[in-house]
């Protein structure tokens, strides 16, 4: 037992357990903060607001949500939007609002932007793909900008649709889907509190992978109803066409609720893991409306939802 | 000496077990990324996709074997064997990814197989290469008869479309690389479908 090394640390000088274990996140995203503030000096800080409708939930890091997305204009892999969507052109950028509107135009994204109260919607992500995040969006309500250009009586739709910009847009190229990339609402939907155009995540402008400049943000939706790089917002009276159903309706209906009683007919929608947990995160349980029924589920009121999947 | 001669007398220099020993590391290496934080943000998906690629790889390199002699003479038979053996492990792995890591929930593992088909497809597959795995050595040729073991093995070219049908299954939207798979997988299979003997002047 002579000479036997004796430390002077005790038990409570361990890191904890969980800290020790985020290390690598915490390097991460300490890393990611230092490369945005380096590469881009004169990013502003949006300043947006809390928002009541914010989960309590912990977001995850800005290196998770920006290195793992679909955005099929960049191609089909996780991983290629963080790679090739840096040649998408966001300014100058406008959005032509028509159909049935009392003022119809093309308008400027500043316009667009002015006057609108920017709150941090943190909200739970649940892509139909069974995996999920949750994201400190930042935007303002759909319904300000539709209460502002005159939404007329008999419109019962609202049309949207993603820029093509097929020099900049490898996926387009390639044809992996009809472009451009369209979705829509129901007019109860796109007026629902819920219901954000947003322009930024973490405070920040919008990255460019995960839809800059401006993109829909439905929560209780899968997440491809809430469509990127948004150019063109229509108001209709009959349901406009998808993208995802057009390409393949026995698996993607026009609603895309969240529901695990509904499952995609190629996997389970009962479960799903939340991104950035590691080689041993384990599944949990997706909530019906993705979580939010309190909020929406009034919204669909004797509609069959295994129907109306 | 032609080429392939001299390519041939190269590779009877290497032994057997360094192909096995090559073959193991990749889902060992695989595996020590995702634990260590260096397949991206969701590394089961990341291990699950890699290891099905190089099961999928595997089988095209041993379905190549026998058309690469016919065509150019390189004889790598000596190692078919070996390389059908680490493709099978690479389908295991695989299939372990799915079953412990990304499922893990016994109830939707039976679920899953029973009603998607593409994992009916892959299971099926994977079903096929097990009596191919376990016989794959000398006591069995020996005790089935080189053709009745022959005949068995050709259940190589069922499991082999049937795994790039489940990963063309698997594809949203309309994607070239699974189609690529496919279509050397059904070009190594055409290549032994029984030619017209051409005329032969003598």
């Amino acid at each position: 037992m002579a000479g036997r090394y004796k430390s002077s640390l005790k038990w409570s000088d361990v890191t904890p357990k969980a800290d020790w274990m985020n290390r690598r996140q915490w390097l991460a995203a300490a890393g990611a903060t230092a490369f945005s503030i380096g590469a881009v000096p004169a990013m502003a800080s949006l300043g947006a607001k809390s928002s009541r409708y914010s989960t309590d939930e912990t977001p995850n890091t800005f290196e998770d949500i920006t290195s793992y997305n679909n955005f099929y204009e960049f191609g089909t892999g996780k991983e290629d939007p963080k790679r090739n969507a840096g040649a998408l052109v966001t300014d100058p950028w406008a959005i032509v609002i028509d159909g049935m509107v009392d003022k119809p135009g093309t308008y400027d994204l500043a316009d667009v932007l002015n006057g609108m109260t920017l709150e941090e919607r943190i909200y739970r992500f649940r892509c139909v793909e069974a995996w999920s995040s949750v994201v400190p969006w930042v935007g303002f309500e759909l319904k300000d900008l539709l209460d502002r250009v005159g939404v007329q009586p008999g419109a019962k739709y609202v049309a949207f649709e993603t820029a093509v910009q097929p020099e900049n847009m490898i996926g387009v190229q390639r044809g992996v889907l009809d472009f451009p990339y369209v979705e829509g609402l129901t007019i109860n939907e796109a007026m629902h509190p819920l219901t954000i155009l947003s322009n930024g995540v973490y405070d920040e402008p919008m990255p460019n992978q995960k839809g800059a400049p401006i993109r829909l943000v439905v929560p209780w939706k899968y997440g491809f109803k809430s469509i990127k790089s948004i150019v063109r917002i229509s108001l209709t009276a009959n349901q406009p066409p998808t993208s995802w159903n057009k390409a393949n309706a026995r698996e993607y209906g026009f609603f895309s609720n969240v529901n695990p009683e509904r499952s995609h007919p190629r996997w389970s929608q009962e479960t799903e893991r939340r991104i950035g947990g590691g080689l041993f995160a384990k599944r949990v349980p997706t909530l019906k409306f993705n979580g939010y029924g309190d909020e929406v589920a009034s919204l669909y009121a004797g509609m069959d939802l295994i129907q109306n999947f | 000496m032609t080429l392939s001669r001299r390519i041939n007398r190269s590779l009877g220099k290497v032994p057997v077990w360094l192909v096995y020993l090559v073959g193991v590391l990749p889902p060992v290496w695989l595996f020590y990324l995702g634990v260590v934080g260096q397949l991206g943000v969701e590394p089961i998906k990341a291990l699950e996709h890699k290891l099905g690629e190089l099961g999928l790889q595997m089988l095209i390199v041993v379905l190549a074997v026998s058309p690469l002699r016919e065509v150019t003479g390189v004889n790598l038979m000596k190692f078919r064997r070996a390389l059908g053996l680490i493709c099978f492990y690479y389908i295991l792995c695989h299939l372990l990814v799915w079953l412990i890591l990304d499922v893990g929930i016994l109830s939707q593992i039976w679920g899953d197989i029973v009603k998607r088909p593409y994992i009916t497809i892959g299971m099926v597959g994977f079903a096929l290469m097990i009596p191919l795995a376990i016989t794959s050595n000398n006591l069995s040729v020996r005790k089935m008869g080189g053709a009745a073991w022959r005949r068995l093995h050709k259940l190589t070219y069922a499991a082999a479309i049937l795994g790039a049908v489940h990963y063309v299954m698997v594809a949203k939207g309309f994607q070239i690389e699974p189609l690529v798979y496919l279509g050397l997988i059904l070009g190594l299979l055409a290549f032994r479908l029984p030619r017209p003997k051409l005329a032969q002047f003598s």
